[in-house]
């Protein structure tokens, strides 16, 4: 059986703020589906994407309680992905870019993405079959 | 040949450089295969208006146009008023040709 096959997506955007996260969310979702390993480098503010604290709110404009608003947190997609590549027996390598984590003060994150450097970027890249940098503006 | 995958993400009617992108994939596609794939506000102009000429007369030149169908779906498009040229397309499109080893580049 051959190799699986390696994507590298390099994400820069913060979460609540561009569909991009989203449209990278869902580019991650097809590839484990299609059965590839995954990694992701996570660069500037998108290291607030699998961030811990990450809260649900009630929406008092619209007369709805925290359940009711259902409001979805990124870290909740994150942490699906990071099972989804587990059931199809598949990885998904999620880094943090701890330089982008210091800065911002945001060091605690949920199971699953690890803290890196740069150099890790470059490592993906190295060993991956390809690479996307989803860049902000 | 040389193949390219270009995505592009920015609606022309609110960003003036989508244009330039669209003529680096008629550039490219004098020498190479290339697919130009729109997503989020990039799929405005996939359906039937003024500037979606521009994307009619890319695919004529050999560019594949797709356009994400979810990003469509949200923005309430059907696939029956796409501009000639344009089809609609799963972002699994985007996973296979990155991992065939297409230059791919994000706008």
């Amino acid at each position: 059986m051959a190799e699986k096959k390696t994507l590298t997506f390099a994400l820069m955007d913060a979460p609540y703020e561009n569909a991009r996260t989203t449209t990278a969310l869902r580019l991650i979702d097809a590839a484990l589906r299609r059965g590839f390993n995954v990694n992701v480098f996570a660069y500037e503010g998108a290291i607030g994407i699998p961030s811990a604290k990450q809260a649900p709110h009630p929406n008092a404009v619209h007369g709805r309680d925290v359940i009711q608003e259902d409001h979805p947190n990124p870290k909740e997609w994150v942490a699906a992905l990071i099972k989804e590549a587990e059931k199809l027996g598949g990885k998904l390598d999620w880094v943090q870019c701890g330089l982008c984590v210091d800065e911002r003060g945001i060091g605690e994150w949920i199971t699953g993405p690890r803290r890196g450097s740069p150099a890790d970027f470059v490592k993906f890249i190295e060993d991956s079959d390809n690479t996307l940098v989803i860049p902000t503006k | 040949m040389a193949k390219y995958l270009l995505i592009e993400s920015r609606d022309p009617f609110e960003v003036n450089d989508v244009r330039y992108y669209y003529d680096l994939a008629a550039a490219l596609a004098k020498e190479g295969d290339v697919t130009l794939f729109l997503v989020q506000n990039g799929v405005l102009p996939a359906r039937r208006c003024e500037p979606s000429r521009h994307l009619t007369v890319l695919a004529a030149a050999g560019v594949r146009v797709l356009a994400d169908e979810f990003s469509l779906r949200e923005r309430g498009i059907a696939a029956g008023r796409l501009a000639e040229g344009v089809a609609a397309a799963g972002l699994d499109v985007v996973i296979d040709q990155l991992a065939e080893g297409r230059k791919a580049l994000w706008h």
